[in-house]
């Protein structure tokens, strides 16, 4: 911790990762929209910076200017709402996994959170900040889409919500334009008696998956199953949601039908390979995947 | 850009001509500042500007975990934050957890249980632990191990490190017996 010198070229500028950016905080809401106006196309929102900041500290990217929204205390917050759960742009992962309203209105949320990253990261980085990334191995993705949730993007003089099924267009591609701002998320409840579980395969805890799901399962007052979705990351684009419903309505929530389930679902993906996992690796993963987790889920719906 | 923008400044570096803001952080109890461009991270901040070198630097990507300190007492990898965002906050680093007079229990049980090697992970894993063990008091060994699951060490297989921070846990409870006898 010494005070001595450092060599001369530590002392120098070039001790900095990213490129050098126009920078501005700004207070309000209403403050950040007339920033992002007049900055124009080459600028980026910095939230968490968990996904941004490594790729600015790689030079993979090199925005002309940061809007940091981390000073909009009004977006900091998670609501259980009619029907659902809001949360706005500046609640980070770990205020959505603790939210004891959000947990009651939909478990989803937290037993999705708690695969995305490590703690350390999600201390820092933002629910909304991950949808805007879009990286088709993001847990929430999944999440928003199965819920069939939506996105509130703002700009100056207007508002506009955007669909689940519409938002994610490509991987780290969102329906975000240039000059907006993802305000909040809303995330809709099940209806009763559903169930529902995230699971995933990953190299290690806290990696991103090579493969996972968040599913979820109604069961009728007799028992039956009246409803079955699931959500995939990882294997496509964007997040890639199979509708069970048809195959399984009436029947009962037992192993065949959640192995139909399963090979239906292999059938559907198209997943591609990379360093990770080869193709036919994360199709068969999805048929396992799939039906663990329809029978997890349909075991916490009674 | 609009005169109410926080942040701002018309003050240059002389040579690159870049925007400087200052910066000021409460780091380890004692405020300090330092003017300098947006893009300094948090981690060059702490060891460059302010020559607290304690905070290692490994990946600059958010893996290793060698950069984590403490923001308002949650650990944050400071590779991923910028210096400015953070100004007006509070900065915990591993010289601020205690001093060898007067060590934290996670820097004795390390020592105790040899929880490090060459020594490079080790300021990331005593921020991690110290605050993971400021709530959870009682950690069994399949909690210490996901507590400390998104820090990297090339040397000691981990087993001591885990070892250390059950150690540590016991060390606290020893340090303030009524806590651990109610
Ligand atoms: C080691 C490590 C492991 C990780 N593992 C996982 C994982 O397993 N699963 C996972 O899902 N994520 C993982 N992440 C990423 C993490 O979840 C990020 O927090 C998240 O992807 C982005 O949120 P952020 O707030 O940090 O966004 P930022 O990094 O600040 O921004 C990401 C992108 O979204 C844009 N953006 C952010 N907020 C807004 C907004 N309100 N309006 C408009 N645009 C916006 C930014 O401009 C940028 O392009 C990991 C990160 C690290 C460092
Ligand atoms: S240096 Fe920050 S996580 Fe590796
Ligand atoms: S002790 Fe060497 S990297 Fe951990």
């Amino acid at each position: 911790m010494g005070k001595r010198d450092f060599p001369t070229r530590m002392r120098q500028d070039h001790r900095v990762k990213p490129s050098p950016f126009g920078y501005a905080a700004p207070a309000t809401v209403e403050e950040a929209l007339a920033v992002l106006a007049q900055v124009g196309d080459d600028a980026k929102v910095l939230a968490g910076g968990q996904s941004l900041l490594p790729i600015l500290n790689m030079r993979l990217a090199a925005p002309a200017h940061l809007v940091d929204v981390n000073r909009l205390r009004e977006l900091a917050y998670v609501r259980a709402e009619e029907g659902g759960v809001r949360v706005g742009a500046l609640a980070r992962h770990v205020d959505v996994e603790r939210s004891v309203p959000a947990y009651d209105a939909l478990p989803l949320l937290r037993q999705a959170l708690q695969l995305v990253a490590h703690p350390v990261i999600r201390n820092r980085g933002t629910t909304v900040g991950s949808l805007a990334h879009a990286d088709p191995s993001g847990e929430m993705t999944a999440v928003l889409a199965l819920t069939g949730g939506s996105v509130v993007a703002a700009r100056r003089g207007s508002t506009r919500t955007v669909a689940a099924a519409d938002f994610f267009l490509g991987p780290l591609e969102s329906a975000l334009e240039p000059g907006e701002l993802a305000v909040s998320a809303f995330f809709p409840s099940f209806p009763a008696r559903t169930g529902t579980t995230f699971l995933e395969v990953a190299r290690r805890h806290g990696d991103y998956a090579v493969c996972g799901l968040a599913a979820a399962v109604t069961l009728a007052a007799d028992g039956t199953v009246t409803a079955a979705r699931a959500s995939y990351i990882s294997v496509g684009g964007t997040p890639v949601v199979i509708d069970f419903t048809e195959l399984l309505a009436g029947s009962a929530p037992d192993e065949s039908g959640w192995h139909a389930a399963g090979e239906l679902a292999r059938q559907q993906v198209e997943p591609e390979a990379d360093i990770h996992a080869s193709a036919d690796y994360r199709r068969h993963l999805v048929g396992v995947l799939t039906r663990r987790a329809l029978g997890e889920a349909a075991g916490r719906a009674a | 850009m609009p005169a109410t923008v926080s942040g701002m400044t018309a003050v240059h570096d002389t040579t690159t001509g870049e925007p400087l803001h200052d910066v000021r952080l409460r780091v380890n109890d004692v405020w300090q500042e330092a003017r300098v461009p947006a893009r300094r991270l948090l981690s060059d901040f702490l060891r460059h500007d302010l020559r607290l070198t304690g905070t290692h630097v490994g990946c600059e990507h958010g893996v290793c975990g060698a950069c984590t300190v403490l923001l308002d007492g949650a650990p944050v990898r400071s590779c991923l934050l910028l210096a400015v965002t953070v100004s007006g906050q509070s900065v915990t680093t591993v010289e601020g957890l205690g001093s060898p007079e007067a060590m934290h229990p996670v820097q004795q049980a390390f020592r105790e249980c040899h929880g490090l090697q060459c020594g490079f992970c080790t300021p990331g894993f005593l921020t991690t632990a110290a605050a993971y063990l400021a709530q959870h008091p009682s950690p069994t060994e399949a909690e210490a191990r996901e507590a400390i699951s998104g820090n990297l060490c090339r040397c000691t297989g981990y087993q001591n490190i885990v070892r250390s921070v059950l150690r540590a846990a016991e060390i606290a409870r020893e340090r303030t017996p009524s806590a651990s006898d109610r």
